[in-house]
């Protein structure tokens, strides 16, 4: 049994002359959350349709769970869960029965109490389908993709349009699927989500990865990795050593920082001797989105 | 579990799931007793009208049927949520079409029924058994035909009227709203190329055998089912899964 659940080597897509998926390499290791990361429009979709059998390839070597997903083979659709964007299910049978009814596709199914359970449905399980809220509906989804008990779970942007309870509640669910040792590949383009519950992140812009690794070390790999700011009255009294750096809007400055004790030091110093009133000062760590912004604004940069 | 067993399983679903949509489930049964009403009142021949509008309801059963929910189901993302699962595609859509075929069975027995009580006609009782394979040939033949039509059709709100604006006018000029002898010439050379008028025939001769005759009409039978087959061949060249991006 291979370590590597998916792995990926120059998979290009075109549709016609639109080159959507441009030779891109992936390794997915088993038991692992992987989240591909991405605007709208980058090859995400793309990307993980192929995974799926959804698509066929233009090139490269795919191969999910030992399987290349382009034949379509009944033994590895038997071994994945699929959650799509916006796909429904017939409106008027129950929760329980729509769960039941793709279980029995299945050779192994997991028990029914299980995924309902796993999806925190419990409340709803007699519900007809068609008076679930959205977000539960999306719960529906992902018991569907659960209820053959995959070993490879795709979620494709599991949180699109919820409001923020329901993505905290979906992210415990996720958390639960990865606590059953499935191995999860996400695709989002919520960067807290990823930062949130993924081992490792790839970041598609136009087709390319544009980097690779997990959330920390995306966030370190950046030199500067603490954003300080803060408002002041005239920024542009500012020491030098400072002011050549920040980014200023109106009266709020921020700087992004390799050394912030020094430049914390440097900044009260000269606050309390020139006698300047420094307020909403705030130190924070860059975020994955930070780090997601630069690169693909790079991209779009580069491409123009 | 086997093939057979996963198909009836799959028949039932789809039971399940026609039975709670009251709207669908009412106008596939009203819609073809209503037209009996109207037409045996307006013409009054209700030996006639019975097998003309069970060929109908068979019609309405399993083309129109078909064609309205595969299409919605694949605007629903029904299909492709299908397809990404172990199961066969053709193993699904042959459960559908079960499904459909036996509710043309139950609506042909309701409409001879309502016939037999309200018109007092004379059911087939000798013909059995070839009223029964018309049904079932007719019932496969124009399921094919409704999965073919869902390749025209661009999304779930044209599926009503596409499907109807058909099969509608075809009913008027093809021995099934309207008796034969008031149609002219031409337009009768137009209903002998489709399906519709042939299977009208085929249930006609079989509900109500002339003498000598033994119910089966192989001929116009046999129409249906080069149109059923060039209709699968279509279908399982341009039918989509998923919507049109």
């Amino acid at each position: 049994m291979t370590e590597i659940a998916i792995d990926v080597r120059g998979l290009r897509k075109s549709y016609g002359t639109n080159e959507a998926v441009r030779g891109i390499d992936l390794e997915v290791a088993r038991g692992e959350c992987f989240a591909l990361l991405g605007p709208n429009g980058a090859g995400k979709t793309t990307t993980v349709e192929i995974l799926e059998g959804h698509r066929a390839r233009t090139g490269g070597e795919v191969s999910v769970l030992g399987f290349d997903p382009g034949k379509g083979s009944r033994a590895f659709k038997e071994r994945i869960g699929i959650v799509l964007q916006e796909t429904g299910v017939e409106r008027f049978l129950t929760v329980t029965e729509t769960i039941e009814l793709f279980r029995g596709f299945y050779p192994h199914p997991r028990p029914l109490d299980e995924v309902i359970e796993v999806v925190g449905l419990q409340e709803k399980r007699d519900s007809p389908v068609r008076k679930l809220s959205g977000g539960q509906h999306r719960r529906l989804d992902v018991a569907i993709g659960l209820a053959g008990d995959p070993d490879l779970l795709f979620l494709d942007e599991p949180t699109t349009g919820f409001d923020p309870g329901a993505r905290r509640s979906a992210w415990k669910m996720i958390e639960n699927l990865k606590s059953l040792g499935k191995t999860v590949f996400l695709t989002t383009h919520y960067m807290d989500e990823a930062q949130r519950l993924a081992d490792r992140v790839a970041i598609i812009a136009e087709g390319l990865i544009v980097t690779e690794g997990t959330p920390e070390t995306l966030i370190s790999r950046d030199s500067a990795t603490t954003n300080i700011s803060f408002t002041v009255a005239d920024p542009t009294s500012l020491p030098d050593r400072l002011g050549a750096r920040a980014v200023v809007n109106e009266h709020r400055v921020t700087l992004e920082s390799e050394a912030p004790v020094d430049d914390l030091f440097d900044l009260t110093s000269w606050a309390k001797q020139a006698g300047v009133e420094v307020s909403d000062l705030q130190v924070t760590r860059r975020t994955l989105e930070d780090i997601y912004l630069e690169l693909t604004q790079q991209k779009d940069a580069g491409s123009e | 579990m086997n093939d057979v067993a996963q198909l009836f399983r799959q028949v039932r679903y789809n039971n399940k799931a026609f039975w709670r949509n009251p709207a669908s489930a009412f106008f596939t049964f009203a819609f073809p007793i209503m037209f009996l009403v109207i037409f045996n009142g307006i013409f009054g021949q209700s030996q006639f009208f019975v097998p003309a509008i069970a060929a109908f309801s068979i019609i309405t059963a399993c083309y129109t049927n078909i064609a309205i929910t595969v299409v919605f189901l694949r605007e629903q993302g029904v299909l492709k949520r299908v397809r990404g699962t172990p199961i066969s595609s053709v193993s699904y859509l042959v459960g559908r079409i079960i499904h459909s075929v036996l509710m043309a069975y139950l609506l042909v027995a309701i409409v001879s029924v309502f016939g037999a009580v309200f018109y007092k006609v004379d059911l087939p009782t000798h013909t059995m058994v070839p009223f029964l394979v018309t049904i079932a040939v007719a019932g496969a033949s124009f399921c094919s035909m409704g999965l073919a039509m869902t390749a025209l059709v661009p999304n779930e709100d044209a599926a009503p009227p596409i499907v109807n604006a058909l099969i509608i006018p075809l009913a008027f000029v093809s021995d099934i709203f309207v008796p034969t002898d008031q149609i002219p010439g031409w337009l009768e050379k137009v209903a002998d190329f489709f399906p519709l008028k042939h299977i009208a025939v085929a249930m006609g001769t079989a509900f109500n055998p002339p003498p000598g005759s033994s119910g089966w009409e192989p001929g116009h039978l046999l129409i249906v089912v080069i149109w059923g087959v060039a209709a699968l061949l279509l279908s399982i060249k341009f039918f989509r899964w998923e919507p049109r991006r």
